[in-house]
């Protein structure tokens, strides 16, 4: 499975990205956004976390418009796989290929520190690796992670199951306590919890793992 | 020539550093500030002759994201 992880000025998950997809078995490169292509057979664009263009205007809609973006629209419109994490999933609510937005915490504060999730739904390559229903523990690292839906694209989402994973304490105002929602066709997941960072038990977690052998299995069965 | 371009969350969208900016001012002793919303003002510098239509298009693409903002433009 070939993985591009995009990199723009102010990533700083671009790394620990990259090192949890070759931990399960992805071969990757790493593409600056100024790029206009991305590696031929890539099969899995990452967006990472971080503050790409310093969060200047809104949270990712400056990274949302660079030269890469364009190249990462085609290939979601193609049925390419995305996963996009902390910033990444700003990005790509701002690109349009996820619904909704991101806005500052309901409590005001940047919060970091690990928190538990329920996992929605195993329908998906990225969730294949675990069990609806079951709880997991992923480290959140944000300041505007408070995800904006109107009620009836929630309603939208739910009958889709395209929830992918919820807070079991809601700790950022998001509505409906969601955490992680797929698209339409289930191959681009945005989140805002850091399953790179709970994917080594030197890091002091595991339970991030799953999505990265999961969806590397799943790739490869397809 | 110069436009102003007024971005603020929409109605709906619950904005917590308004609420945040309120209950600062009720703190401070001005009672009946029942209610802030924050937005953001971007002046652009921009060619004689740009239309209003394009600069509503610079707002659609990136100056506002219309998922949860709304924005007005002024031509100064």
């Amino acid at each position: 499975m070939k993985a591009a992880v995009l990199v723009f000025p102010g990533s700083n998950c671009d790394r620990d990205l990259a090192v949890a997809l070759r931990a399960a078995g992805a071969s990757v490169s790493m593409v600056w956004h100024k790029e206009t292509a991305l590696p031929e057979g890539t099969d899995l664009v990452a967006v990472p976390g971080g503050f790409s263009f310093g969060d200047y205007l809104r949270c990712g809609a400056i990274a949302a418009n660079s030269p890469v973006c364009a190249a990462l629209k085609t290939h979601a419109e193609r049925g390419g796989f995305v996963l996009g994490v902390c910033n990444g999933f700003q990005v790509l609510t701002e690109t349009g290929l996820l619904p909704g937005a991101l806005i500052r915490n309901s409590g005001l504060r940047y919060i970091c520190r690990t928190v538990p999730l329920q996992v929605e739904t195993a329908a998906s390559a990225f969730t294949s690796g675990y069990d609806a229903g079951v709880r997991i523990d992923v480290p959140i690292a944000h300041h505007d992670g408070n995800y904006v839906l109107d009620a009836d694209g929630v309603a939208r989402l739910r009958d889709a199951d395209r929830v992918a994973f919820t807070y079991v304490d809601n700790p950022n105002g998001s509505v409906a306590d969601i955490a992680g929602v797929l698209s339409g066709n289930r191959r681009v997941l945005g989140m805002m919890p850091h399953p790179e960072r709970a994917a080594d038990p030197a890091l002091g977690g595991m339970d991030g793992a799953p999505l990265f052998t999961g969806l590397i299995d799943a790739l490869a069965d397809a | 020539m110069k436009a102003r371009v007024h971005v603020m969350l929409k109605d709906g969208v619950l904005d917590p550093q308004g609420e945040a900016v309120r209950h600062a001012l009720g703190a401070l002793g001005f009672s009946g500030v029942e209610g802030v919303r924050q937005g953001k003002v971007i002046e652009l510098d921009l060619a004689d002759g740009t239309s209003e239509a394009e600069i509503g298009e610079m707002c659609e693409k990136l100056l506002a994201n219309t998922v949860i903002e709304s924005y007005r433009i002024e031509l100064l």
